[in-house]
């Protein structure tokens, strides 16, 4: 009630208005046209403003209602935002990966102490050549007896089974470079001293191949629950159409358009998908957070500074639009099947 | 003002409502619409609101062909009629301001407009202290005559009631009549459809009766 000022009323019809028409008093004319256009597009203007908070406030009116429907868009939206946070943190991890790449030469069993040093000087001088750790057949079984819990198994061995390695490190630009690591492997693989070598990037393809299906599947998902929540909204908003349909009968009869009918309920659909866009990036957010902990013990145990990645800020701004827009479209959707059939009768 | 030529109205259920019927009532005029139930009152009031279409002939409104109006124009011929109900049509979620206010706001009226010219309506009908109450609050002839101030707010050329007097006693519905009259004489044309004949045979004013959709009798009884 507020919003309007109040004033002295206007005295009414007490002249026949069409006479004496004051500068003051809107135009008439029986095609409409009462009142200018500035005034109108002021009066649009403000009608949007209005609507922006009354819509809000019908739905605080009713919150279990308006809570049930935007935690079902924000279970919709939060899956495949989730799907997105784990492809994310495995791309992020791959290309952590991706700095060690790195090449395992194995050395003929039967190797001498004095070509393998004249073998790590050529390894060394070689262009393509970071660095090189040199892993001796000694060093390689009491590595392998702490770590496998063989070591019994090797006692009754009568020889050390196990050749020299050299673990290559590729100058940074062969990193991501597979063509270029690929040659460098045959080049090793063509010593003499060399039984096999072993590029440490095929999991590498692997993961992303993976990653490619998980995004794949992420967006499919995603799709697929779009239209759930177009579904979802829609109905909510046929159902806000029923239970408003005496109130759209007489606003029909005094003149109202269809345009000013569906505004409330558009309103209320960007709304859903807002308040469910928001709901969905926090129960992200928790989610990340809950298992941010046991993945940085993880991480520590492996000795990387991988830290898990949450939507973020910009995360939150494309689950907002997104939920807009699917709000906007379902009740759209059903706006425009139900409010054209309610007339007055 | 109002022009009907030869209108017949045919429900798509086979009742034919309206049969020919020609009459013309000019600008500022008065007029009761009486008869039977059925005899095709509530037609007539519907088709002058385009809440339904004539089967043949032509209505003239302002002169302009309604025939002619596309549905996207109907809301906005509409904002040039009021209406009054039997059943008032009040929305009972909001106060008599807003019921009031509704005629306004779907036209886009300036808010501070709207304030002021709902309180001129409410006045004139004599509910301006009872602007926030809820309409359910309110008697018998205050829902009516809030219904009247809602039509009347957005100052219509032409004013249509059907049955306004329906469930009042008669001190009430003369009440009613004579605002209805004081409407007509700053120039709306008025038209009333009642079967309340005691009530406005002593008003002297035309009267045009229907029967089976036709107009059998039209003038002001002696």
């Amino acid at each position: 009630m507020n919003r309007y000022r109040r004033g002295k009323p206007e005295k009414m019809m007490v002249s026949n208005s069409r006479g004496g028409k004051s500068a003051k008093e809107p135009r008439r004319g029986a095609s409409g046209g009462r009142v200018s256009l500035l005034g109108k597009l002021r009066s649009y203007l403000q009608s949007h403003r209005h609507l922006f908070f009354s819509t809000v406030k019908r739905l605080a009116s009713e919150p279990i209602q308006t809570l049930m429907t935007s935690l079902v868009v924000a279970i919709a939206l939060g899956l495949p935002a989730v799907l997105y946070v784990g492809v994310v943190n495995l791309q992020q991890l791959g290309s952590r990966v991706e700095t060690t790449t790195q090449i395992t030469v194995f050395l003929k069993i039967d190797s001498s102490q004095k070509a393998i040093e004249q073998f790590q000087k050529n390894l060394i001088s070689e262009a393509d050549v970071d660095t090189v750790e040199y892993i001796s057949r000694q060093q390689a079984l009491e590595e392998f007896r702490i770590l496998s819990g063989f070591g019994d198994v090797l006692d009754m061995l009568d020889e050390n089974p196990l050749p020299p390695v050299f673990i290559v490190q590729p100058v940074a630009h062969f990193q991501r470079d597979l063509v270029a690591s690929e040659v460098l492997v045959a080049k090793l693989k063509g010593m003499a001293l060399v039984d096999d070598v072993q590029l440490d990037m095929k999991w590498m393809q692997r993961l992303q191949a993976m990653l490619v299906i998980g995004e794949r599947f992420a967006l499919s998902l995603g799709l697929a629950l779009a239209l759930g929540v177009l579904l979802i909204i829609g109905n909510t908003i046929r159902l806000a159409i029923e239970s408003r349909r005496d109130e759209i009968v007489v606003v029909k009869l005094v003149g109202g358009t269809n345009a000013y009918v569906r505004r409330p309920f558009l309103y209320t659909g960007i709304w859903y998908g807002v308040i469910g866009g928001i709901l969905a990036w926090v129960l992200v957010a928790v989610g990340v957070q809950w298992i941010s902990g046991p993945v940085a013990r993880l991480a520590e145990l492996y000795q990387s500074l991988f830290e898990l990645m949450g939507l973020g800020f910009f995360g939150l701004i494309v689950l907002l639009l997104i939920g807009a827009s699917l709000g906007l479209i379902g009740a759209w959707l059903a706006v425009a099947r139900h409010i054209s059939s309610i007339e007055p009768k | 003002m109002i022009q009907f030529d030869k209108v017949s109205k045919r429900y798509p259920t086979g009742h034919e409502a309206l049969n020919g019927l020609s009459l013309e009532l000019d600008a500022g005029e008065m007029a009761f619409l009486i008869g039977h139930s059925g005899a095709g009152k509530s037609t007539l009031l519907k088709l002058i609101m385009l809440m339904e279409r004539p089967t043949h002939g032509q209505l003239l409104v302002n002169g302009k062909n309604l025939n002619r109006l596309h549905r996207s124009q109907i809301p906005y011929y509409r904002r040039n009629i009021g209406v009054v109900f039997q059943n008032h049509q009040l929305l009972f979620d909001r106060s008599a301001f807003d019921n009031v206010a509704l005629p306004l706001l779907v036209s886009g009226y300036q808010p501070r407009e709207v304030g002021r010219r709902v309180r001129a309506a409410l006045d004139k009908v004599g509910l301006l202290d009872k602007e926030k109450m809820n309409p359910i609050a309110l008697s018998g002839g205050e829902q009516q005559r809030l219904g009247i101030a809602r039509a009347v707010v957005h100052k219509p050329r032409i004013l249509l009631a059907d049955e306004p007097t329906g469930n009042l006693d008669p001190e009430l519905s003369a009440e009613i009549m004579d605002l209805f009259r004081q409407f007509c004489e700053v120039g709306v044309t008025v038209l009333i459809a009642t079967h309340d004949v005691d009530l406005i045979s002593r008003m002297g004013m035309r009267q045009l009766q229907l029967q089976q959709g036709r107009l059998i009798q039209d003038g002001v009884p002696a």
